[in-house]
């Protein structure tokens, strides 16, 4: 049993999974050994789940999906996500949801001041909690007993939990649902993506940081995008460059080795949609639960981030518009 | 028999140490390179297993990302850094065909790939292999440690940035440690303050302290910090040897005082 194979030449190569979805599906050489592949092959994995049947259903109270991805850790999807919902719900007649499907590491709880609150069933499901009146959350953060508490689960778990969040939630009528994920390209995913297949993400929103140690897995998640059809509303460059306080200085903490996001952006023909520098009062509002853009409103990097939230609403509202034409 | 046959591959390893965290980006990948150099230099045999398979950073970190790996009569034969051979790596990066490739699978996947790593490849005698993990505790984690049952891991070393949004993942980490019994040889405060190279003034630009009181807490060594230092992500983005080259630099010091803890805390439990 054996992902990697050795053709003729003596060279190990890693065959890559031609996707549950294409007919190759259980059959290509990629496949072999592949603990999935009987799923596969019998086209199971490609079958209907009743869930997104249900899921779709749910998802017709809400406007607008966007997921925040990257395939680099570390890099500030939470810290983003967070400032997006923020941005977006000062317009108090929007109503805005986060939905956090780190499972492992969950940020979201601590970033939005809302450590130890609980989830509470209702009749209509779970109810998220709520920042303000027009701001919701929801995250396993809220479920586990104690911050010590860690979630050892393997995918089939976390992938079950996703679909809860998604199916079991009582967000309401909402005109934003912001999803924010962990790195990489694996479970958590895939999963969300086929379960909001159906009911269409407006898309995704990448993350990273300017040095090529993180491009380099970035790529691999705008791959990713392309294989699930995934449209990308566009890249954010974060901890881009560094002011000192007292001398003015510009520090490149994380150098653009490789040009940075603008290069890679222009390779790949996605949009840029802004950069924002390195500052110390981001982690600082972060781990006080606080909006860095209602805390410090006129510095560089708040400017930065209201930028980029106009430019992803612009990108919404063409979408529906574009949406309305279609219908 | 089985058993002893299953992990043949890993019995002239004398140190298995994972290096974990429950926070994405906190310099994991970074650590694991920097030890292993040290390491080298301290003439020590090394070796990295990267388990991260969405997001391989230790091709690069080591400049070896067109390297190849190859099938030998013991499984597999991992990628030689240096010509004394004396750095090996195993990376599902020398395993795709295009760098920019994505490797989208779900944990049964994973898994089968990681006891083939931990049993194939062919490490022959190292002092110290360092096992580069993902962010998290899923499976990556739990089939790593698994796999490595038989061998009895030295332990693990923790790595957390300052503030509390990493430090609370990692308290996370802590508990998955415990349950599965790995011993915790210590935590590493990374990217904890950066001094401006012009003024030298001192930014906490992701706070202070956090990771030195995590430790405190939960009764665990220390083993020091790592400040922010360009000259080490430059090296890293080049694949550059930053312990031979920049022993001026902000972070060697710190750096080298873990390594000499590591050594330390090896020989007294060879004894
Ligand atoms: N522009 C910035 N300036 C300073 N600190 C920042 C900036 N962006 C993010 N941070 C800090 O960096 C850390 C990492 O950010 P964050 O947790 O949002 O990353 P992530 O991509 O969600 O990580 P993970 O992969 O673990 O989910 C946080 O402590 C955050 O406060
Ligand atoms: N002390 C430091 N000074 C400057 N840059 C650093 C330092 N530590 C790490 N970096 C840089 O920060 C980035 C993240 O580090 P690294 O990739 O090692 O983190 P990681 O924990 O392995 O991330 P992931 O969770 O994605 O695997 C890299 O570009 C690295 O070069
Ligand atoms: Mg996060
Ligand atoms: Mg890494
Ligand atoms: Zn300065």
């Amino acid at each position: 049993m054996s992902d990697a194979q050795t053709p003729n030449t003596g060279v190990m190569r890693i065959v890559d999974c031609p996707g549950t979805n294409s007919s190759e599906a259980g059959k290509s050489s990629a496949c072999q050994g592949c603990p999935s592949q009987i799923f596969c092959a019998s086209g199971a994995a490609a079958g209907p789940d009743p869930a997104i049947q249900e899921i779709k259903e749910k998802m017709k109270m809400v406007k607008h999906k966007i997921l925040v991805l990257s395939g680099k850790g570390g890099v500030g999807k939470s810290t983003f996500s967070a400032h997006l919902v923020h941005g977006l719900a000062e317009d108090e007649t929007k109503q805005v949801a986060l939905l956090d499907i780190d499972i492992c590491g969950p940020s979201i709880p601590k970033m939005m001041g809302l450590e130890g609150e609980q989830v509470h069933q209702s009749g209509s499901g779970w109810s998220p909690v709520y920042v303000d009146d027009n701001l919701a959350v929801m995250s396993i953060g809220f479920l586990l007993n104690s911050p010590d508490d860690a979630v050892i689960w393997r995918g089939p778990k976390k992938n079950g939990m996703i679909k809860q969040f998604l199916r079991d939630v009582d967000w309401g009528e909402l005109d934003y649902l912001i999803i924010d994920t962990p790195p990489g390209t694996s479970d958590e995913h895939l999963s969300i993506v086929q379960y909001l297949r159906a009911a269409q993400i407006d898309g995704a929103v990448v993350i990273t940081t300017p040095q090529e140690v993180s491009l380099q897995d970035v790529r691999k998640e705008i791959n990713f995008c392309h294989k699930v059809k995934l449209p990308i509303i566009g890249v954010v460059e974060n901890m881009s460059g560094f002011i000192c306080p007292k001398c003015k200085t510009e520090s490149q903490i994380f150098p653009p080795t490789t040009g940075g996001a603008e290069k890679m952006c222009q390779d790949l023909n996605i949009t840029l949609l802004g950069k924002v520098p390195l500052d110390p009062q981001i982690g600082k509002s972060c781990d006080k639960g606080k909006s860095f853009l209602s805390e410090v409103p006129d510095s560089l990097a708040a400017t930065s981030y209201r930028k980029i939230i106009q430019r992803i609403q612009e990108y919404c509202d063409m979408h529906l518009y574009h949406e309305g034409i279609n219908a | 028999m089985e058993e002893r046959k299953e992990n043949n591959n890993l019995a002239g390893v004398r140190h298995i140490i994972l290096v974990l965290s429950g926070k994405g980006g906190v310099g994991k990948s970074t650590v694991s390179t920097e030890l292993v150099l040290a390491l080298r230099h301290a003439g020590k045999k090394v070796g990295i297993l990267d388990v991260d398979f969405c997001g391989p950073s230790i091709p690069r970190m080591l400049n070896a990302q067109d390297k190849d790996v190859h099938q030998c009569d013991s499984g597999w034969v991992p990628v030689f850094v240096d010509q004394e051979k004396s750095i090996s790596l195993m990376s599902i990066g020398f395993l795709l065909e295009k760098p920019d490739d994505a490797v989208v699978w779900r944990g049964p996947k994973k898994n089968a790939l990681i006891k083939q790593f931990v049993n194939d490849v062919a490490w022959g005698e190292l002092d110290f292999l360092f096992i580069d993990t993902p962010p998290g505790t899923s499976d990556e984690h739990i089939s790593t440690v698994d796999a490595l049952r038989t061998c009895k891991p030295f332990g693990a070393i923790l790595v957390t940035t300052p503030q509390a949004v990493s430090v609370g993942d990692v308290r996370r980490e802590l508990t998955f440690c415990k349950k599965t019994g790995l011993r915790v040889i210590g935590i590493i405060e990374n990217m904890s303050g950066f001094v401006c190279p012009h003024c030298s003034e001192c930014t906490n630009i992701f706070s202070k302290g956090g990771g030195e009181e995590l430790a405190k807490h939960a009764g665990v060594p220390f083993l020091g910090c790592v400040p922010l230092d360009p000259q080490l992500s430059q090296s890293l983005e080049q694949g550059r040897d930053f312990m031979q080259e920049f022993p001026q630099s902000a972070a060697f010091p710190a750096i080298s005082k873990i390594v000499v803890q590591l050594l330390e805390a090896s020989s007294s439990s060879n004894s």
